[in-house]
């Protein structure tokens, strides 16, 4: 379904069976399949936590938190059962690395999840995958099956005497959902609102029992650092970012598409390079780094590595891998506005800066684009966000926030040109290009 | 009410996968409109009593999720994303062109009930923007001649 | 839990630990602002308004779900928490409609007293609002969408609190809307505390919308007069062209043993007071029909009627009901009235629950009742018989909350599977009467346990829950009129073997207790005295009847006969609550005290227009023997209380009243403390007088000079009177009264009313009708 494209550059650590027919359980055996969880098995929990800690792995969902500091905070000991929830409700607008996992490579995931079970002492797991993934629920409900067939599920897997549950679940449409909290509300079939936090799911999650919730790719890696060790899965990355990421490139680029890249890639080449270049002879505007949640960087502030500590350094965030390239034909406001109109659609409603600051932005931005705007509106725009920033229940609302902040900040000149009822300049010179024709 | 079964199955072996019958509320509901067409007030009443749950507690839900709806829908739904990634790949030119071929408007659907149109947000094609997905199934690196043959191919399909 | 110390803006401030942030600081008298944080409802962390400063924390914490620390370091108020709730109301006030002008909350408004403390004088917003146009959810309940602020406070009560669910959450983000369960209307108990918690004026009251604005009333704080669990309302007054009428019942202020917690009846059915087929003069009975008349004539002619049956056939040629919802005064004083003046033994009332039975078992062992606030914090509690949601609506409440925030354990034993079942630890299933037998099986007799069983608890489930039952220390007991008589007793006696155990006899009217308590019994006295050896009411009271009283079957009988010549019905509707044979009265003079033309009241030769308990003062006492003062809220003019009709007619058979109402000499004045909320000048007198435990005791209508005698002689109402006249609720301690008295079972008639009648009153409130009809499904209701 969706194309796969390489580079030279790449390195193939989560993706190095896409494309290979994976997806059944023979196949995926021949490739080095389930001998990461039975070798996890024999090292016993505390020797996988600290393995996933020495690896440098952090959370590819977005939060950049460490995997194995994650695990550890999983009492030893509970009242409640335990559980492992994969958070497969890829939803950050410019990221689709999830969806080739499912895609290419399920029982990579399900290999995670055990291992991650057995880390923490959990006997069940959760894969829950986004509702718009239908074929990709298809796909992994078979892998389950396939799994339990074949022992590597249920009762006593590898005959081991340890039994493990593996299960999917499925959303409905909700980008709050990947909120890990709000995950499980969704998983326990109520509506998706964050809950309050402390208690972590670590300590109180699925059913008041402690829960593991890692993003898919971050669980695809595991059984590669199990396999192959910390030390070798850290040394592909930068310092305290291990490893590789699956990078979707996206927007005004020659060659999208998701590419595999060691931790700390160089962004400038990611998108000269690996992604091709600007088409139509254009000139590069702006970068999105990490997906529509993360503030906008000028062609200035490229030349960085893509780890989560450099991109935070100049002012982003590495987020979830969804790369957004912008030509000099995209107007700033527009994009702000469709940035606000997908957070402002959404908020869950819960908070009242999410809710509210969301839904005030999205109209002025829309009265402001349609040339309604004048001056006050722009330091407005800059207030709210502002004063939704770090208030809001859950991070929604500063997703919301930090790109507008970025985008008033780094091109309020371009706001300037729409005020005072002129039409947006870049819609009058006609400058929509088709990019693919 | 009874569903195919398909659903029958899929539900009775859900509901053993968790320790409160209500968790397998979202997928189930959404595999009912698959079957139903949308989520009629008998689904609501059946599914709330087989979970143990109120019928208003299902609606909480079910208005909680987007791609749930308590009205009926057309045989396809055309979902157009107009996300940053695929609008700067044309992704609202070819929602206007679907807005303009089938005559309806976001949330419309054709009067022979054949297609419905929704723009919708991101749905994780961004590399190979601009994306659409009719029901399930999806179509990528849009551009509008490649949804205008879609649609063509569609509503062949849905009129033989 | 152990003590934590943390510093609240340089304050040193001590709390358990586990205590929450938000409460620690309004424990040290630093208010914290919030509109979704409730004390007893669930957090929700949602409104982001009582954000403070936690000294290593980068970002502003919410004060509602933060667990206080040792040694934390807190700031309330900087100008980073201030711009941060500023903004708060500045992005509400965004969607928020400014009719502030004509919406029922305003001034009473969080939202406005925030805005007033933080919101900004100019508003930014230049957007259109987000519209929908208000909804009508019930007869009672309006919901006007762009008011809503999003809370979630209504859906938490009505879900947490009452256990109805039937308010949700519905779509998301900015179309998030507060939904009912059927769709465009709400199916529920109608108990109006989502209207009441409600900070913002999106949930509004049929009963109160439009009518007035808050600074317009006068508030006055009483006990609602519908059942027997004795509610503190503060009803909302307003002048109007007949006198003070009545707009709103609540308990905001959280006084009083209900805390803010009020049932439909209580806080709407008070508009019975204003039906406009209320009687607003006397009617005397000419030619066959009544006749609109005088005060005078009506006193001159009872008076006269009274003294030539009682001089020529004797006290027992005259019958006596009193009424279960009349104060403790009035009742005492027509137990008084009926002896010293009618000379007769014969008074009863509208029975609902066998007290004299309880007086009897607990004779001189005191400490063996509970209080309502008992119920609330008792580690167990067994409800035996009644359906308390429907019929207690308070201790239902108490019940759940109990349950729900401190794990008290609850047993049911009931015949039917009622609401609070939901909330049972243990739940056993009665055969339809078997209620006695459950007693018995209590106690030990395990005889009765096939017969018990089958309703279909199974003989091991009636054993395990008497054992658990037998288990609990300080149990409260609670029990219906399904038990009466000797059972009682045996009940009272199984309670004895527990440590700490306390009954409470349920009864179904608002004084039923009280009208019990004053001895509106033909062989009871005030106190559970019986008549036959009452030496202290003789020196009291004067030469008391020698004849032994009837019992009302009784008085039916020998007015059939013809032998009892004159009735005198006080606030009681015999007729159709009871089933009487009207023509059976035919032969008597009828004289009914009543605010309509009750069934009685239409075959009485004269009819009295009488006040409700919200139009005059005093005190009742509820069913778990509660005593609470009553104070005058509303007015009709031309209505008298019944209190000052008795003495009156008294006055009229030439009786020194004196002898009845031992009030002070010298001035005629009223002082105001008959009036009520509408008071003047004289009144704010009175008020100063109260204040001072002073009693203004002017007049034969005074209420206080017959409570100073209550207390005086009626055992177990020796309370504090400051306490008393302060508001509180204070426990009258039944075991110290008389020997009190086994009665025949029958003379019990429960009032069978639900949440939505209440008897005469209930007929006469338009509100509680409209809900009636408009409920789709079957409701039943009181036979009336």
């Amino acid at each position: 379904m969706a194309y796969l494209v390489s580079h030279p550059d790449e390195v193939k650590v989560v993706s190095k069976r896409f494309g290979m027919g994976a997806t059944d359980i023979d196949r995926y055996l021949e490739l080095d399949g389930y001998e990461a969880v039975q070798k996890a098995l024999g090292m016993g929990p505390d020797a996988i936590i600290n393995e996933v800690k020495n690896s440098g792995l952090r959370g590819r969902g977005g939060a950049g938190f460490s995997t194995g500091m994650k695990w550890s905070f999983v009492p030893k000991q509970s009242a409640k059962p335990k559980y492992v929830l994969c958070n497969g409700d890829e939803s950050e607008p410019g990221t689709c690395k999830d969806r080739l996992i499912f895609e290419h490579d399920p029982h990579a995931v399900i290999e995670g999840v055990m291992i991650a079970a057995i880390a923490v002492g959990a006997h069940t797991g959760y894969i829950y995958i986004r509702g718009e993934y239908r074929y990709l629920s298809v796909i992994m409900q078979k892998a389950i099956k396939d799994a339990y067939a074949k022992g590597f599920a249920g009762k006593n897997i590898f005959g081991s005497g340890y039994d493990l549950d593996i299960y999917w679940h499925g959303g409905a449409g909700a980008y709050e959902v990947g909120e890990e909290s709000a995950l499980m509300e969704s998983l326990e079939g109520k509506r998706g609102i964050p809950r309050i936090r402390p208690p972590f799911p670590a300590v109180v999650g699925l059913w008041g029992g402690p829960t593991v919730i890692n993003n898919a790719e971050t669980l695809a890696s595991v059984p590669p650092i199990i396999l192959g060790g910390a030390e070798a899965y850290a040394k592909v990355g930068t310092p305290k970012n291990g490893g590789t990421r699956l990078f979707c490139l996206a927007g005004h680029l020659n060659k999208p598409g998701v590419y595999e890249l060691p931790m700390g890639y160089n962004l400038k080449k990611m998108i000269y390079d690996v992604g091709g270049g600007i088409p139509n002879g254009r000139e590069l505007k702006a970068v999105v780094p990490g997906g529509s949640s993360t503030p906008v960087l000028l062609p200035e502030e490229i030349d960085i590595a893509m780890d989560f500590d450099s991109v935070a350094k100049a002012g982003s965030m590495l987020g979830s891998g969804g790369v957004v390239v912008l030509d000099d034909t995209t107007c700033i406001v527009k994009f702000a506005l469709r940035t606000i109109k997908f957070y402002q659609h959404e908020s869950c409603g819960w908070c009242i800066p999410c809710r509210e600051g969301t839904d005030w932005l999205k109209k002025t931005l829309t009265r402001f684009h349609n040339g309604g705007g004048v001056k006050k509106d722009i330091d407005n725009i800059y207030y709210l966000a502002e004063n939704m920033l770090g208030r809001t229940f859950c991070p929604l609302g500063d997703a919301a926030a930090m790109p507008t902040m970025a985008f008033v900040k780094k091109f309020r000149k371009e706001f300037e040109d729409h005020l005072d009822g002129k039409p947006c300049p870049y819609e009058r010179a006609g400058a929509t290009e088709p990019v693919l024709a | 009410m009874r569903f195919s079964d398909e659903f029958e199955t899929r539900f009775s072996e859900m509901i053993t996968h968790y320790p409160t019958k209500r968790s397998a509320l979202v997928p189930t509901l959404l595999y009912a409109q698959d079957e139903v067409g949308y989520l009629s007030d008998e689904v609501i009443a059946e599914l709330a009593g087989r979970l143990g749950l109120t019928e208003l507690e299902v609606r909480n839900v079910i208005s909680y999720y987007s791609m749930l709806t308590t009205k009926p829908r057309g045989k396809y739904n055309v979902q157009v994303c107009t996300n940053i990634a695929c609008m700067l790949r044309g992704g609202e030119e070819i929602l206007d062109h679907c807005k303009k071929k089938l005559g309806i408007g976001h949330k419309g659907t054709t009067e022979d009930g054949l297609f419905s149109l929704e723009e919708v947000e991101c749905i994780g094609a961004c590399s190979w923007a601009a994306a659409a997905q009719v029901n399930y199934d999806f179509h990528e690196n849009l551009t509008i001649e490649k949804m205008d043959k879609i649609l063509d191919e569609y509503k062949k399909k849905g009129t033989q | 839990m152990a003590d934590v110390t943390l510093i609240v803006d340089g304050k040193k401030v001590t709390a358990p630990a586990g205590t929450l942030l938000i409460e620690a600081c309004k424990s040290a008298g630093i208010e914290v602002p919030s509109f979704c944080y409730y004390p007893g409802l669930s957090l929700q962390g949602a409104c982001r308004m009582c954000v403070v400063k936690v000294e290593k924390m980068p970002k502003l914490q919410t004060a509602c779900t933060t667990v206080i620390t040792e040694g934390m370091v807190v700031i309330t108020d900087s100008e980073e928490v201030r711009q941060s709730r500023k903004a708060m109301v500045e992005l509400l006030l965004g969607n928020h409609p400014l009719d502030c002008p004509v919406c029922d909350a305003g001034g009473e408004c969080e939202l406005q007293d925030m805005a007033f403390s933080y919101g900004a004088p100019e508003s930014r917003y230049t957007e259109a609002k987000n519209h929908r146009e208000e909804q009508q959810w019930s007869p009672v309940v309006y919901f006007d969408r762009p008011r809503c602020i999003l809370c979630y406070r209504c859906v938490r009560v009505c879900g947490e609190g009452m256990d109805v669910w039937a308010l949700g959450v519905q779509n998301r983000g900015v179309s998030s809307i507060i939904a009912p369960n059927q769709s465009d209307h709400l199916e529920c108990e109608e108990c109006g505390m989502c209207i009441d918690i409600c900070p913002v004026g999106a949930l509004t009251s049929g009963a109160y919308r439009y009518k007035t604005r808050p600074w317009e009333m006068n508030h006055v704080g009483t006990v609602c007069t519908h059942c027997g669990d004795g509610c503190k309302t503060t009803l909302g007054v307003r002048r109007s062209d007949t006198g003070m009428e009545i707009v709103r019942g609540d308990n905001r202020d959280k006084s009083g043993i209900n805390n803010d917690f009020l049932c439909i009846k209580g806080r709407y059915a008070f508009d019975f007071a204003h039906n406009e087929e209320r009687l607003m003069q006397p009617l005397i009975r000419k030619n066959g029909k009544l006749e609109p008349s005088t005060w005078e004539e009506a006193f001159e002619l009872i008076g006269r009627r009274f003294r030539e049956v009682r001089d020529k056939d004797g006290g027992q040629a005259i019958g006596v009901i009193g009424s279960t919802r009349t104060t403790n005064e009035e009742n005492y004083l027509l137990s008084k009235f009926a002896r010293a003046v009618l000379k007769t033994n014969n008074v009863d009332h509208h029975r609902s629950a066998d007290f004299p039975a309880l007086a009897a078992a607990l004779h001189g062992k005191p400490g063996k009742t509970a209080t309502m606030r008992d119920v609330l914090t008792a580690p167990a509690i067994l409800l035996i018989g009644n359906d308390a949601t429907n019929q207690h609506p308070l201790l239902a409440w108490q019940i759940r909350t109990n349950v729900r925030l401190r794990s008290a354990k609850l047993y049911v034993i009931n015949s039917a599977e009622i609401k609070l079942k939901k909330q049972a630890a243990g739940f056993a299933l009665l055969p339809a009467g078997a209620d006695a037998k459950a007693v018995a099986f209590l106690s030990g007799d395990d005889s009765v346990l096939d017969s018990l069983a089958a309703a279909g608890t199974a003989r091991d489930a009636w054993t395990a829950l008497r054992d658990q039952v037998r288990g609990e220390q300080n149990l409260v007991i609670a029990f219906g009129s399904e038990l009466r008589g000797a059972d009682i007793e045996k009940l009272a006696a199984f309670a004895s073997t527990l440590t700490g155990a306390k009954l409470i006899c349920l009864a179904d009217y608002s004084n039923s207790r009280g009208a019990s308590d004053m001895g509106l019994y033909p062989d009871l006295l005030p106190g559970y005295e019986p008549a036959a050896s009452a030496s202290k009411f003789q020196q009291e009271w004067g030469s008391l009847p020698a004849e032994k009283g009837l019992t009302l079957p009784e008085m039916i009988d020998a007015a059939k006969d013809g032998k009892l010549k004159a009735l005198y019905v006080v606030g009681a509707n015999p007729v159709g609550r009871l089933g009487i044979d009207p023509f059976l009265l035919s032969k008597s003079f009828v004289v009914v005290q009543d605010m309509f033309l009750t069934e009685t009241a239409r075959i009485a030769d004269v009819v009295l227009p009488s006040a409700n308990a919200y139009e005059k003062s005093g005190t009742c006492t509820n069913t778990c023997g509660d005593l609470q003062l009553v104070k005058k809220a509303g007015e009709v003019t031309d209505c008298k209380p019944d209190f000052e009709m008795i003495v009156r007619i008294a006055d009229a058979m030439g009786f020194d009243v004196r002898g009845l109402v031992p009030f002070g000499g010298g001035t005629h004045s009223d002082m105001g403390q008959t009036r009520g909320a509408q008071s003047g000048e004289a009144d704010r007198h009175a008020v100063w007088l109260e204040a001072h435990n002073l009693e203004p005791k002017m007049t034969p209508f005074d209420p206080m000079a017959i409570l100073d005698e209550i207390q005086r002689v009626v055992a177990g109402y020796d309370v504090s009177r400051v306490n008393l006249l302060a508001g509180a609720d204070q426990h009258i301690e039944i075991a110290e009264g008389g020997a009190g008295a086994i009665h025949k079972p029958e003379l019990i008639v429960p009032a069978n009313d639900g949440l939505f009648s209440s008897g005469t009153l209930g007929r006469y409130s338009k509100t509680l009708n409209s809900v009636m009809e408009n409920r789709s499904a079957d409701v039943e209701v009181a036979a009336d």
